[in-house]
């Protein structure tokens, strides 16, 4: 049979390119359930599990940017404190201003954000290693030039005004709700962003950054946008911070510590997924709060595992599931369905025809 | 006079600046590698210095002679192991794993030896002592020492790739890995050949800078890794003698600044080098220049 037979023999209807294997709509469903649920948790459990969940919001808001510029990005910065500062000290600024620190939460978003472009145009033409500690420096930069404002604590840092005569309760529910809104803002913006056009341009460079290039993908922008998207997530997450600390300390938001965590709770849950942020923060805390009493413990063996995962298991722990069950939460890449097979099969026989899994 | 005497005072610590500086430099001219561990290397240097004069009783300045060869060691071994590993896989794994390797090692310290600062050889006469220029410019002893440790060292390996077996083979592989593997060179072997030396100028600026100032488990990162990459910057990347003046500039903005302001030492270091990203990002000596 020859070739033009052999494609025109084959009904163009029975290839199918979907989004995912199971219905959508269902996803969308049970991720509403879990908000729900998750919502609900300040009038069920004590303000104790709440606070740690608080951690854990920040710290899922902070490893999904990191992934987005690393996983997605392929920009590794060790610098993201610079915005978890900046986000904490916007929301102080404001909230010396009197504004209530929950309403200068979305305006430190935007104004971190804001912030990263001039940080941006000052590192961008660095590639790899070296922008990598450059963002370091960068973030050195940020907090010596805050450290030189006393009306905002310069180098000791200040409370956080704005809750006097608040119910603690309602402080700590309040807190709750902020955390898990800036969550499931960050998780909805990266799905949504990654569905679209600069998750095409950037799963194409990933694959081959000249053929992007020359395509016509604008891979600068592309970079561009990551950085002030992940700049803006981790001022919220900054934000968040203070208000769950209650003072802000130059030191402490500013510590490269910030990027560690980040990095380790991505790197072991899985690079490049939106799911092994979430996977790497459970992990994260789990150790986090078994160790605790360890001092820095827990980061020397996030430390060491995520090494390992870096080397030994690239995909990370989500990578694992993925292989055995073939399960997206989040689908933003598309599959190749081939005439008369099961989908997990199709999935291998789209892969032998080398058109594989995009995104 | 003040000026003069900061400008001065600026141009030795300079030196201590270059010595952090060529190691980076080197794994980056070589391997590509950027290690992000490079700091916390240098405190664990200065670590084992303190260990090796409380144990053995020998000279805090003969110190060196013991650590280098280990830290050399350990260079060797960490190349043909973790980070030849990495490097296989991609530049971002590499990132990745020598910044796990810095938290990693900065914690250890941490848990380990406590957040205290520790100094080596704190009141030995060549640590305090200085000796003064006409009436108010005071040079000490040990800064005028680590300035000409530096300048050999860097001479020495200029020197050694330049004309020794080992320097052409290391630089055949940095310029092509894979014609040099052909010709017969393996160069994982010269690679770590590489790594032993960096580790090496690494030990040497862990205990200059123990002598000059104090280690603690963070100087690692926020002080030596992030100096040595200014440096590196400032100078003009893959260039040994970018890397002297990177550390000179560097060392005399920062010392202008306390002068202007104690409190604003960091911050000029800082400045001149963002100052040199935006308006060199070649450096100041470029490579194509010097070579």
């Amino acid at each position: 049979m020859s070739l033009a037979t052999e494609t025109t023999a084959r009904p163009a209807e029975e290839f199918r390119v979907t989004r995912s294997q199971r219905n959508v709509a269902w996803t969308g469903v049970v991720a509403l359930i879990v908000v729900v649920v998750f919502a609900m948790l300040p009038y069920i459990v004590f303000s104790g599990t709440t606070t740690i969940l608080v951690q854990a919001f920040i710290v899922l808001t902070m490893a999904s940017m990191w992934n987005l510029l690393a996983g997605y990005a392929g920009l590794v910065s060790v610098g993201q404190q610079a915005f978890v500062g900046l986000g904490a000290y916007f929301v102080l600024i404001l909230a010396i201003n009197g504004f209530s620190p929950f309403v200068a939460l979305p305006i430190a978003a935007i104004g971190s954000g804001v912030a990263a472009l001039p940080l941006w145009w000052l590192i961008s033409r660095l590639r790899s290693g070296y922008f990598a500690i450059a963002t370091w420096v960068v973030a050195a930069t940020v907090m010596l030039i805050i450290e030189k404002f006393s009306s905002i604590g310069g180098g000791t840092g200040l409370p956080l005004p704005g809750f006097a005569g608040m119910d603690p309760t309602l402080l700590t529910a309040y807190t709750y709700w902020a955390g898990l809104a800036v969550s499931v803002v960050t998780l909805a913006v990266i799905y949504l962003l990654l569905r679209g056009r600069l998750g095409l341009v950037l799963t194409a460079v990933r694959d081959d950054e000249i053929a992007a290039r020359s395509s016509g993908a604008r891979v600068g922008l592309a970079r561009m946008l990551v950085f002030l998207v992940a700049g803006a997530g981790c001022g919220a997450a900054g934000g968040v911070l203070a208000i769950s600390q209650l003072q802000v300390q130059p030191g402490a938001v500013f510590s490269v510590q910030w990027t560690a965590v980040m990095a380790f709770a991505t790197i072991i849950g899985g690079l490049g997924t939106i799911e092994g942020p979430i996977i790497g923060t459970i992990v994260y805390m789990v150790l986090q709060q078994t160790l605790a009493s360890y001092n820095a413990w827990y980061l020397i063996i996030l430390g060491l595992v995520a090494i390992f995962v870096a080397l030994f298991a690239r995909r990370g722990l989500w990578g694992l599931v993925d292989e055995h069950l073939n399960v997206r939460l989040f689908p933003v890449g598309y599959w190749l369905r081939t005439p008369g097979s099961s989908a997990r099969h199709g999935r291998r026989g789209a892969r032998g025809e080398g058109a594989q899994e995009a995104g | 006079m003040a000026w003069v005497n900061a400008i001065i005072q600026g141009v030795l610590t300079g030196g201590l600046y270059a010595l952090f500086a060529c190691g980076l430099s080197l794994m980056f001219g070589v391997m590509k590698v950027v290690n992000l561990a490079h700091g916390d290397l240098a405190v664990v240097a200065g670590y084992l210095a303190i260990g090796v004069i409380t144990v053995t009783h020998v000279p805090v300045l003969w110190s060196f002679l013991i650590v280098v060869p280990l830290m050399a060691v350990l260079g060797y071994v960490l190349q043909r192991t973790l980070i030849q590993g990495a490097l296989d896989r991609s530049v971002l794994i590499t990132l990745m794993v020598t910044f796990g390797l810095s938290v990693v090692i900065e914690n250890g310290l941490l848990q380990f030896f406590t957040a205290n600062s520790r100094g080596i050889g704190a009141g030995l006469a060549l640590v305090s002592g200085s000796f003064t220029l006409g009436s108010q410019i005071q040079i000490g002893y040990l800064p005028l020492l680590i300035f000409a440790v530096a300048v050999v060292v860097l001479l020495g390996l200029q020197y050694f790739l330049s004309t020794s077996r080992y320097g052409r083979l290391i630089r055949a592989v940095a310029d092509d890995q894979e014609a040099a593997q052909l010709a017969g060179a393996d160069y994982r072997h010269v690679f770590g050949i590489a790594a032993a030396i960096a580790f090496g100028t690494v030990a040497l600026a862990g205990i200059a800078y123990g002598m000059y100032s104090q280690l603690a488990p963070t100087t690692g990162t926020d002080t030596i890794l992030l100096f040595a990459f200014a440096a590196v910057v400032i100078g003009g990347l893959g260039s040994l003698w970018g890397t002297l003046l990177g550390g000179v500039v560097l060392g005399v903005a920062q010392q202008i600044g306390a002068q202007i302001n104690i409190s604003d030492e960091l911050l000029a270091g800082y400045i001149v080098f963002l100052a040199v990203l935006v308006l060199r990002p070649q450096g100041l000596i470029s490579r194509r220049a010097s070579s």
